[in-house]
């Protein structure tokens, strides 16, 4: 108990760090006093770099970061499987899809977060079911799920931006959105976005307990006491809010669900009443920092934040195939 | 007295029927083995015994009261089902394994009352988990990690414990340390406990009462002299076997085929 709480602070501390840099530092040199000023009210350019840029991007980092990760570990649970998360399973793609439809459609803005939850409420759903054709829900179906909706939702995507004019007035920001990113992220945005993970993160706390009754298998959960139907369908629908959420914020952004929750099993353990707390700090902290890196190794230009997260995350998750082929395939 | 009864219970998988009409009743204190060959449809009984499926016919009393009108939660609380997967990619410690035996019971977020705790550790020291209570249950034997979704079970205090084929996994003399085990505690809580077992012999040594399944149907439920004849055991499972009396408690053996009869 007094590890698991002392784990946690560790997190917390490190994300209040690594958002001070992320507000800190940036293509234009600003000092600490300076920043400090801005963030309380001072009308000059410094102003508006800091709370109009710096600001909402570092939030929405740390948003998308913690939803990913919570995401994941819900996933994971629920599937019995290390190596899902929404990128890997094709969740974030369905949603991408979804919102992208949206745009095309001329849906008003506020209405394609709610099309992104829809995609991502949508592709979890078949991906559970395809995972338990099979019976047992085994590591390699899920994967393969994800990645045949994964190529489906771009093949529709790639359609969609080449035949539709609504789109082609916006392919830089469709394209950016694609590659994953928080670069143009405005208040309004970034409050719904916000009460949506919100929900999504209490969804996931209230469920954790249940979903550790996953661990020997959904036959076995129903033993253990769990609604399963009702418990599946809520825990699907929180990862769905929690991915919908980061992809209408930033896009396609891979692999921070995967990695987060796992590196965080070995230190805090496997129980996910202290794993999606964890997750959410951590993710949001590696985020931030990803992003920090994303707009500071190249300045003046900038990496597209996936970029990033998959350079360090797709070795990660080989690595993670490889050893657990060796135990359950 | 009896705990769990199924009346003339007839369940079906799509349109594949796999029970008819079984009536069967567990009592506590009883240690109930289902016998069968492949396909007989023994995982299926144990699965509506422990309203995992629901019969298309028949009913399941629960001390008198219909399984299929409990809720999972009200259902876990008096059966308990040892399951046949007990491997995990992740790293639950031993002990955290055992309490998930109390989901039913615990409070708002999980919180675990001293009634879950002392269950735990009632359920870790009759299974002599306490030395490997801490460990990751992904690094443990086989034999091991049965012994702690075994604890698992225990830990949920129920009248009834469910088994499916408890033993595949290990070898003799674990197997054996097994089921010497859940008739100990069978006696001790008085616990009604019915395992599907594969082998004839542990059958025929650790049951109090066997059931033969045979195409769905219950052929046979007696002691183990009863069930356990030479006719019986031939329209069940075929020629190759013969039966060798044993005080009570018969043994069932393969023939040894002509070909290799050494003199």
């Amino acid at each position: 108990m007094m590890r698991t709480v002392g784990i946690l602070t560790v997190l917390a501390v490190a994300l209040v760090v690594s958002a001070a840099a992320g507000i800190l530092v940036g293509a234009v040199a600003i000092g600490p006093s300076d920043v400090f000023a801005a963030l309380f009210g001072s009308n000059d350019v410094n102003g508006t770099i800091i709370r109009e840029l710096r600001l909402p991007r570092v939030l929405g980092a740390a948003l998308v970061g913690g939803a990913l990760a919570t995401a994941g570990a819900l996933l994971q649970g629920l599937l019995r499987n290390p190596l899902a998360d929404p990128f890997v399973t094709g969740t974030s793609a369905g949603a991408t899809l979804a919102a992208v439809a949206a745009i095309v459609l001329g849906l008003a803005a506020p209405l394609v977060p709610i099309a992104a939850f829809v995609g991502a409420l949508v592709t979890v759903t078949l991906v559970w079911r395809l995972a338990r054709l099979g019976g047992g829900t085994t590591v390699l179906t899920v994967l393969l799920a994800g990645v045949v909706l994964t190529s489906f939702a771009g093949a529709v995507v790639t359609f969609l931006l080449i035949s539709s004019d609504r789109l082609a007035l916006q392919l830089r920001a469709v394209l950016g959105w694609l590659q994953g990113g928080v670069s143009v992220i405005s208040w309004p945005e970034l409050g719904v976005a916000a009460l949506v993970v919100a929900l999504g993160l209490g969804f996931a706390v209230v469920l954790a307990h249940r979903v550790d009754a996953y661990a020997f298998g959904e036959e076995t959960a129903a033993t253990l006491g769990v609604d399963p139907d009702r418990t599946t369908t809520t825990v699907l629908g929180a990862t769905a809010l929690l991915s919908g959420a980061a992809v209408a914020l930033a896009g396609l952004v891979g692999f921070v669900g995967l990695v987060i929750p796992h590196a965080l099993r070995f230190v805090i353990g496997a129980t996910h009443r202290r794993l999606v707390p964890a997750s959410f700090l951590a993710g949001a902290t590696a985020l931030v920092l990803a992003d920090l890196g994303a707009r500071t190794i190249i300045a003046p230009a900038e990496l597209p934040l996936g970029a990033i997260t998959g350079l360090i995350g797709a070795p990660f998750f080989l690595a993670l195939l490889v050893r657990s082929r060796r135990v359950v395939v | 007295m009896t705990i769990l009864a199924a009346t003339a219970v007839t369940a079906a998988y799509g349109p594949r029927l796999v029970l008819h009409e079984c009536s069967f009743a567990l009592a506590s204190g009883e240690v109930v083995a289902i016998v069968g060959p492949n396909g007989a449809g023994k995982s299926t009984l144990l699965r509506v015994l422990a309203g995992l499926l629901r019969p298309t016919a028949g009913r399941v009393l629960l001390d008198g009261e219909d399984l299929a009108a409990l809720s999972r939660s009200k259902v876990a609380r008096r059966i308990a089902v040892v399951p046949q997967i007990f491997d995990t990619l992740f790293p639950f410690t031993v002990r955290e394994v055992v309490a998930l035996g109390r989901t039913a019971r615990l409070g708002a977020f999980g919180r675990a009352s001293p009634d879950d705790v002392a269950a735990v550790d009632r359920a870790i020291g009759e299974l002599e988990l306490e030395a490997l209570a801490g460990r990751r249950i992904d690094r443990l034997s086989g034999g091991e990690r049965q012994r702690a979704v075994l604890a698992m079970a225990l830990a949920q205090e129920t009248a009834v414990l469910l088994l499916d084929e408890p033993t595949v996994h290990l070898d003799p003399g674990h197997q054996l340390a097994t089921l010497e085990l859940l008739r100990e505690l069978g006696q001790r809580r008085q616990l009604a406990v019915c395992a599907v077992l594969h082998d004839l012999n542990l059958a025929s040594t650790f049951a109090s009462r066997i059931v033969a399944l045979a195409d769905g149907r219950i052929v046979r439920d007696g002691t183990p002299l009863d069930v356990l004849d030479a006719e019986l055991v031939r329209t069940v499972f075929g020629d190759g076997l013969e039966v060798v009396a044993r005080d009570g408690h018969p043994g069932v053996l393969p023939r040894v085929p002509q070909a290799v009869r050494r003199l």
